[in-house]
């Protein structure tokens, strides 16, 4: 009877679980649902958080796209289990094989399920797989940590090939891989071309603050200009919601550029991180998902650039 | 194990009873972070002189490290009358002592990141003319391994091409100038070039500044500072004085190997 009941109700939570996930922690299940965008084209949405065990660590936006001639998948998600019940949504949405992974950038939530996508093409750009050599084991230690038994089996499977730019032709359908650079060395977008719909990665960020471990923050506002010249109905941030316009663009941009003023005008007065860390922040980004953590991880990855630079005595020139 | 067990119960028998003797209530001396490491660190620290938890010691800190090789911490004393010495500790880390600063002519604050293993309070302590300690305290989170991994310019090899190299900076309005009685205070950042081995990496011996001071143009010394392995790679110091400093400044120092650090701040 007991799992009768358990059942209906997990029924029940998939059937109305629109876009937060409804993560079950005792039976490690991330609730994943497919939302449709366009015609064969579907996001998968985590949590606008930051990793912490109640929501599995999953707090990333995938995706997948059928063409006629097998599923094209965007990132893995962040363990062995994230991977499995990936594969397990699509093959039950998807009457069509996997044919092709896609990694857009080399953070551990694109990358850490591919254990479940051994046997398929998992393809990144040389600069992002050199990344995932560097970091992987780093990742596996921080996300054990962070997510716990989450992440039990995980172990990092890298990409299999080197992506190529450009038009991307699968079956019947029509995308493009575009790189930009700035949120990391190497930042993969793809288009779809039919829809509109533009899987932005880690370049933009919805109501979240940004992550920056790998940022140069002159090179992702640069990147972000020319990001508004797509073709884009649909935008999917990795990170956040998703949107049926480019406010999002905006919003990260704006963050970027208040963060970038705040930091060199602190760097300027002598102010040090702990005093930085306590300075006002403007009120529409303390309300974004993970300003408690993100921000503090802001500072301790950037501020010491701007720091050198006004000890050093450079002129104030190239942004860090 | 049971002697613990009665122990615990004689303790909770004792807070029914609003009066009895405090000593008995912890393990830990009182420490505010019930940290079993605090009665050795007293020890250790202060031997037999007087200790007292007092909050005019702040200790800045984020509460988690977001990279365990630079952790932020930010102390000042400003609330207390003539400091002659600040003291940075870790409880955690293998090696616990991180700086000793004299302030002289600066005022009893300082800035730095230092390197954090796991884990742990992060704490403070200043000694007044009476020749009693003050201590404060904060908790910071960590993944951990910042001791026991290399810097990255000892990974590279680059450290040997900068190595004593000095940069600085004196700003003419310290951000200390919001804290009480310090209206007028200026600042002093540095920052010296330096691997800061602890040791405890494999194959390579402990190798780090041990002595800075800040000169003035005349030679006269404004405050003085010994480091130890837990300071972090290229440290960035924040010193802070009463009023304006003259230009014209000197760091002065030394290594544990004997290589002097000397060089002019504009």
């Amino acid at each position: 009877m007991k799992r009768i009941a358990a059942l209906a109700l997990l029924a029940w939570g998939t059937a109305f679980a629109q876009s937060a996930p409804k993560v079950d922690l005792a039976r490690l299940d991330y609730g994943l649902a497919a939302r449709p965008l366009a015609p064969g084209v579907w996001v998968v949405e985590g949590a606008n958080a930051d990793f912490s065990p109640a929501n599995g660590c999953n707090i990333i936006n995938t995706g997948f796209i059928a063409t006629g001639a097998g599923v094209v998948v965007i990132n893995t998600g962040p363990s062995r289990r994230y991977g499995e019940q990936l594969r397990a949504l699509i093959e039950r949405t998807v009457r069509e094989p996997i044919v092709q992974v896609i990694h857009l950038n080399l953070h551990p939530d694109y990358f850490l399920g591919n254990q479940a996508f051994a046997d398929v093409p998992r393809l990144a750009t040389d600069s992002t797989r050199a990344g995932m050599v560097r970091e992987a084991k780093a990742y596996e230690d921080n996300l054990y940590r962070l997510c716990g038994d989450w992440m039990k089996g995980t172990e990092a499977v890298l990409p299999s090939g080197t992506v190529m730019l450009g038009p991307l032709r699968v079956g019947g359908r029509e995308m493009e891989l575009r790189e930009f650079r700035g949120h990391t060395d190497s930042d993969l977008v793809l288009v779809d071309k039919a829809s509109g719909v533009v899987f932005a990665g880690g370049l933009v960020f919805a109501q979240r603050i940004p992550t920056t471990p790998h940022a140069q923050v002159g090179a992702w506002l640069a990147s972000l200009q020319s990001f508004s010249a797509l073709p884009l109905k649909t935008l999917v941030p990795s990170h956040g919601p998703v949107r049926g316009d480019a406010s999002a663009v905006g919003q990260t941009q704006r963050y970027l550029q208040w963060l970038d003023r705040r930091f060199t005008q602190a760097a300027e007065q002598g102010v040090e991180m702990n005093e930085l860390l306590r300075a006002e922040v403007p009120a529409e980004f303390r309300g974004w998902a993970a300003f408690g953590t993100e921000y503090t991880r802001n500072v301790a990855h950037l501020y010491p650039r701007y720091e050198q630079a006004v000890l050093r005595g450079d002129k104030p020139a190239a942004k860090p | 194990m049971p002697v613990m067990l009665d122990r615990r119960r004689a303790c909770l028998l004792i807070a029914c009873v609003p009066w009895a003797g405090r000593a008995w209530a912890d393990d830990t001396g009182g420490d505010p972070f019930r940290s079993l490491q605090w009665p050795d660190l007293k020890r250790e620290f202060f031997g037999s002189a007087t200790v007292v938890f007092d909050e005019r010691v702040q200790v800045r800190a984020p509460a988690f490290a977001e990279d365990p090789m630079n952790v932020p911490v930010s102390v000042a004393a400003l609330g207390l009358p003539d400091i002659e010495s600040l003291v940075v500790f870790v409880d955690r880390n293998p090696i616990r002592k991180v700086l000793e600063y004299q302030p002289l002519a600066a005022l009893a604050s300082v800035g730095l990141r230092f390197k954090l293993e796991q884990a742990s309070p992060v704490r403070a302590a200043a000694r007044t003319k009476d020749g009693v300690w003050h201590v404060g305290g904060t908790w910071v989170d960590s993944s951990g391994g910042g001791c026991t991994a290399s810097g990255a310019t000892r990974k590279d090899g680059s450290w040997s091409q900068t190595l004593g190299q000095v940069s600085g900076k004196l700003f003419p309005s310290s951000p200390m100038a919001d804290a009480p009685g310090s209206s007028s205070a200026s600042r002093l950042r540095v920052r010296v070039m330096h691997p800061m081995d602890t040791g405890l990496v494999g194959g390579i011996p402990a190798f780090y500044v041990n002595r800075l001071s800040v000169r003035d143009a005349q030679g006269r010394e404004l405050l003085r500072l010994s480091t130890f392995e837990p300071v972090s790679e290229n440290p960035v110091f924040s010193f802070d004085f009463p009023g304006r400093v003259a230009g014209g400044l000197r760091l002065v120092g030394t290594d544990n190997n004997g290589n002097r650090i000397d060089s002019r701040i504009e």
